[in-house]
């Protein structure tokens, strides 16, 4: 609307030693309770080892239904009291915890990684004008991309055995009494070219390529974006239109699958069509309240001159809407398997709906991620006010984590499942580091573009 | 001379100049009746000192009676007045409730939003509008001011003001 140009001032993040001495004593109070939370776990399990393993035994025999995905593959397969008894039990179980809450933690930051990227590139192909100020804070979580890549193999390497059931070779040995049909028939998804139960090169090449490709889109944008700085073209915009389009057709794909991989693969014998859409609704949404939460309290820091109430209307609908949107896919993934009532589907609600402590997770889930932030952000007002937005993001945050905890741990854990310290130290750890990484990636560029094409628009955004 | 009978018309080519006019009439002290513009313009509302809307409250209660009365419907219906086994679920059960909650909850939020909007707005069927200056709908902006309404100042001064604050050519309009 405005016809005038509007000259923007040059704009720089400093990371502060006061948000860094912060920053630490995240990190050391993650350490803390990580170290504490580590050491108990392997305390109580040296005390009652003996005792919870008959106590378990109890439970599996009483709980067929809810126990897990062997018991599904017992009744195709043979042998299913050799196997209670077997594999799993080999890796101590605070170990497994340890690897559990390690694997939760990597793919929810993942997602805060990725969602960067996936925000500025639909910016450019929407040519949206009014996030032109902010474009800059998503392009910094982009940063955690190569990090989470690299952390997912080594991640992948170290606790593959215990938190991925089609790892384990016997599955597939025809002969052996352990064979399991279903997976077997999976195995090409996995193992291809190869063998089932020999290396899974398809698997770790999609790994491989999906971060690739991720990394590879982010430092295209990325660089499109610090030449526009230097140079005053609108060359540099349009070339970015081009790469976040190719890269929104190929994030729609590996999101999708990498879903199933790192998460859905998990419960081996279950599957859910929805559950690509389901993992991406959590990451988005969280993504998108963490955007919100950063530029919220940049702005509260004297940052951001270009962005006003209006942009933080819009990211606040951005977590309100998307909130609901997480919920109508929960909701359509769930009604359908409750509906249906096929126990080979409904083995992963009841799993989560039956035991400790999942079940209590499993509706404090639909309270944290749909109800307080559709209460909270429903007017005008509070998506426009930086306290409300600052109450109500680190709710969506901590909420999807728990919404992660309850995707991964119940597969990996069955019944040994906790939430504690060691859990909540993982988090506090790897929500410093990330922070770390996405801040000081935040001081290498100017905090607004102000040869960006779509600035004048963005200053002149009123809703 | 009585009120919303004969008024001064403003027509502006721009909204930007409209927008600033709109601060200087106001400034001078002019009530202004009602401005028409062929399309949305930003800032409008602010710029003419109008209160928010409450029509989002009026939206949220229509909503939260669409969410009560489909609840209340289904659990009687399906609950009490003819249980019917479907599926092996219990007779009231809440999962699948949720999409008629839902859907009832949209529309009656959405219903009672137009409604409302049309009575608060007085529109209604037959009921044609007053127009100012036909141009308004093509691509002009129209300032109409109420000379009752502004007694304090004579026709040719509120004329000058419009002139002064932007307006291409002042219309005397008289409705019967």
């Amino acid at each position: 609307m405005a016809h005038h140009h509007v000259e923007v001032a040059d704009e720089q993040y400093v990371f502060r030693p006061e948000t860094k001495r912060k920053l630490f004593y995240l990190l050391f109070a993650g350490i803390l309770l990580f170290a504490i939370g580590l050491v108990s776990a392997i305390t109580q399990e040296g005390k009652g080892g003996h005792h919870e393993e008959g106590h378990h035994g109890a439970l599996h025999t009483e709980k067929m239904v809810a126990s897990n995905d062997h018991d599904a593959a017992a009744s195709e397969g043979h042998g299913h009291d050799a196997h209670a008894a077997g594999a799993h039990h080999e890796t101590a179980t605070w170990l497994r915890r340890l690897y559990s809450t390690l694997w939760h933690n990597n793919i929810f930051f993942v997602g805060l990684g990725i969602i960067g990227l996936f925000f500025v590139a639909i910016q450019y192909a929407a040519m949206a004008g009014w996030s032109a100020g902010v474009k800059r804070i998503p392009m910094a979580m982009g940063t955690w991309i190569p990090i989470a890549g690299v952390l997912t193999l080594v991640l992948w390497f170290l606790t593959s055995h215990d938190i991925f059931h089609w790892t384990h070779s016997y599955l597939y040995d025809h002969a052996g009494p352990q064979f399991d049909k279903l997976i077997n028939k999976k195995a090409p998804f996995f193992f291809w070219p190869l063998a089932g139960g020999t290396f899974p090169l398809f698997y770790i090449a999609r790994m491989v390529i999906f971060f690739g490709l991720w990394y590879y889109f982010f430092t295209r944008i990325r660089k499109n974006m610090m030449e526009e700085d230097i140079d005053p073209s609108t060359a540099y915009w349009y070339k970015n239109r081009v790469v976040s389009t190719v890269f929104l057709i190929i994030f729609g794909v590996s999101s999708s699958v990498a879903a199933w991989d790192w998460v859905m693969s998990i419960d081996t014998h279950w599957f859910s069509t929805m559950f690509g859409w389901y993992v991406f609704a959590s990451w988005w949404v969280t993504g998108l309240a963490t955007i919100t939460l950063i530029v919220a309290s940049l702005k509260s820091a004297g940052y951001l001159k270009v962005v006003n109430a209006n942009h933080l209307h819009d990211l606040g609908k951005f977590c309100f809407a998307f909130s609901i949107f997480w919920t109508y896919i929960w909701f359509g993934q769930f009604l359908l398997i409750y509906y249906a009532n096929i126990p080979e589907e409904t083995v992963y609600f009841i799993e989560r709906m039956r035991n400790s402590p999942y079940s209590w997770i499993f509706y404090f889930n639909i309270v944290v991620n749909f109800v307080l932030p559709f209460l909270l952000l429903m007017t005008r007002d509070s998506k426009r006010q930086l306290s409300m937005l600052k109450l109500v993001c680190p709710i969506i945050i901590v909420g999807h984590w728990f919404d992660f905890f309850n995707m991964v741990t119940p597969g990996v854990m069955k019944l040994d499942g906790g939430l504690g310290l060691l859990e909540i130290g993982t988090f506090l750890i790897f929500a410093a580091v990330y922070l770390f990484v996405v801040l000081g990636s935040l001081t290498k560029l100017p905090l607004v573009g102000k040869n960006d094409p779509m600035l004048q628009e963005s200053l002149g955004h009123h809703i | 001379m009585n009120a919303d009978k004969n008024f001064l018309v403003g027509v502006f080519n721009d909204e930007v100049v409209l927008l600033d006019g709109i601060q200087k009439v106001r400034t001078s002290g002019l009530k202004i009746h009602e401005v028409f513009s062929p399309f949305p313009v930003h800032g409008i509302d602010d710029a003419l000192g109008l209160k928010r809307s409450r029509l989002p409250r009026a939206a949220f209660l229509f909503g939260l009676t669409g969410t009560t009365l489909a609840l209340t419907m289904q659990i009687w219906m399906l609950g009490y007045d003819w249980p019917m086994i479907i599926g092996g679920k219990n007779f009231a059960s809440l999962p699948p409730f949720i999409p008629v909650t839902f859907e009832l909850t949209v529309l009656l939020s959405a219903l009672g939003m137009v409604a409302t909007f049309m009575i608060v707005s007085d529109l209604k069927p037959y009921k044609w509008p007053r127009q100012f200056d036909i141009r308004s709908t093509d691509d002009k902006h129209v300032m109409a001011i109420d000379l009752a309404l502004n007694s304090g100042k004579s026709k040719d001064e509120i004329a000058r003001i419009l002139r002064d604050a932007g307006a291409s050519e002042v219309n005397e309009k008289n409705f019967e």
